[in-house]
């Protein structure tokens, strides 16, 4: 009877997995190229407008955000809920906006490339807006972005 | 001399790749990109500029998000759909309108000798209480208005779009087609705080 005798003296042979690190080096450096740090935990929830002539955000580390919205749903019992601005990781006044555009500045390579990108949920005032805008234009951050989302 | 023992390194490189897939984010963030007038020169008192009234465009929102539109020619609340082709018309001047800006002679590189209406305003003014979402959207149809027209003049002049032309060819399309939008403080009406 033909059958599959195994050979005597014939051992599994291990996948050689030497080029494994390799590989998964591969993966992360991809990743580390296409993602960026998440900075600032959000104290503000926003919805941000749609609109159809946007531009993405080039270099990234030249961009700086101000996140404008409401306090999140777990610290609305503290601070209730009107409308806050988020500099980093804390809440602030709209003139301490020109000591965070000086912060931000340090250490950029080219200044004039400064971007403030404003995150500013769709049902805010615009005098909050306008506070920061004018805050901003005073410490010469003219290039400014308001961030939303394409609408399709 | 035995070799170095790296049948760990997969491992240390997998810790590592999931720290980065947990502390980034891929989401690409989008904007309208705009740019702020320079601050005021406080040592020199602010040179008041006498705009003629046909070259201003008034577009106003009320606390309400209602948007009013006002030219030599028309005033009244309008929907924010005619918006664009209202600054467009208005931009463009094609048949050199007495009530709409003005035209001159300018000389633009790669152009030639062009009738512009280089000299017209847009003032854009909002109420402190204003929704955000309805200055952004006025925001967004002014600069798709000026977008499509310096689309339809790249297409005529070089027949491409404006996103194929050379940085001096947009600029000369730029020189044709400035973006003059203003922005004024918004206002206080009597009896606000």
């Amino acid at each position: 009877m033909a059958g599959f005798k195994r050979k005597e003296g014939r051992e599994m042979v291990e996948m050689n997995t030497s080029s494994l690190p390799d590989l998964i080096f591969t993966i992360l450096f991809f990743f580390m190229m296409v993602t960026t740090m998440r900075e600032v935990t959000l104290k503000v929830k926003f919805v941000v407008p749609q609109g159809t002539e946007l531009e993405k955000l080039e270099k990234k580390s030249a961009v700086s955000f101000i996140y404008v919205g409401p306090p999140t749903d777990q610290l609305r019992a503290q601070m209730g809920s009107g409308t806050r601005i988020q500099l980093n990781d804390r809440y602030a006044e709209p003139k301490e906006v020109m000591d965070f555009v000086a912060a931000e500045r340090q250490g950029m390579v080219n200044e004039g490339d400064q971007v403030i990108s404003i995150k500013a949920d769709q049902h805010t005032q615009m005098g909050y807006i306008t506070d920061i805008k004018e805050v901003l234009r005073k410490s010469w951050a003219l290039r400014l972005n308001y961030s939303a989302s394409r609408r399709n | 001399m035995p070799g170095l023992n790296t049948s760990s390194t997969a491992d240390i490189s997998f810790m590592l790749l999931i720290f980065f897939l947990v502390t980034t984010s891929m989401d690409t963030d989008m904007g309208l990109a705009r740019r702020l007038p320079q601050p005021p020169d406080e040592n020199q008192e602010e040179a008041q500029v006498d705009i003629k009234s046909r070259n201003i465009m008034y577009v106003r929102l009320n606390s309400e998000g209602q948007l009013w539109m006002k030219d030599e020619t028309f005033s009244d609340y309008v929907d924010i759909s005619i918006l664009r082709q209202r600054v467009k018309d208005f931009v463009r001047n094609e048949q050199n309108f007495s009530k709409w800006p003005e035209k001159h002679v300018k000389n633009i590189d790669l152009l030639g000798r062009c009738f512009v209406t280089d000299k017209h305003v847009i003032s854009v003014q909002t109420a402190r209480d204003t929704p955000y979402n309805a200055y952004f959207q006025v925001q967004n149809e002014l600069v798709a208005a000026y977008n499509e027209l310096r689309n339809e003049l790249s297409k005529e002049k070089f027949g491409r779009t404006w996103d194929n032309l050379t940085t001096e060819e947009k600029d000369a399309v730029r020189q044709y087609y400035p973006q003059n939008i203003s922005e004024a403080e918004p206002k206080k009406y009597p009896g606000e705080k």
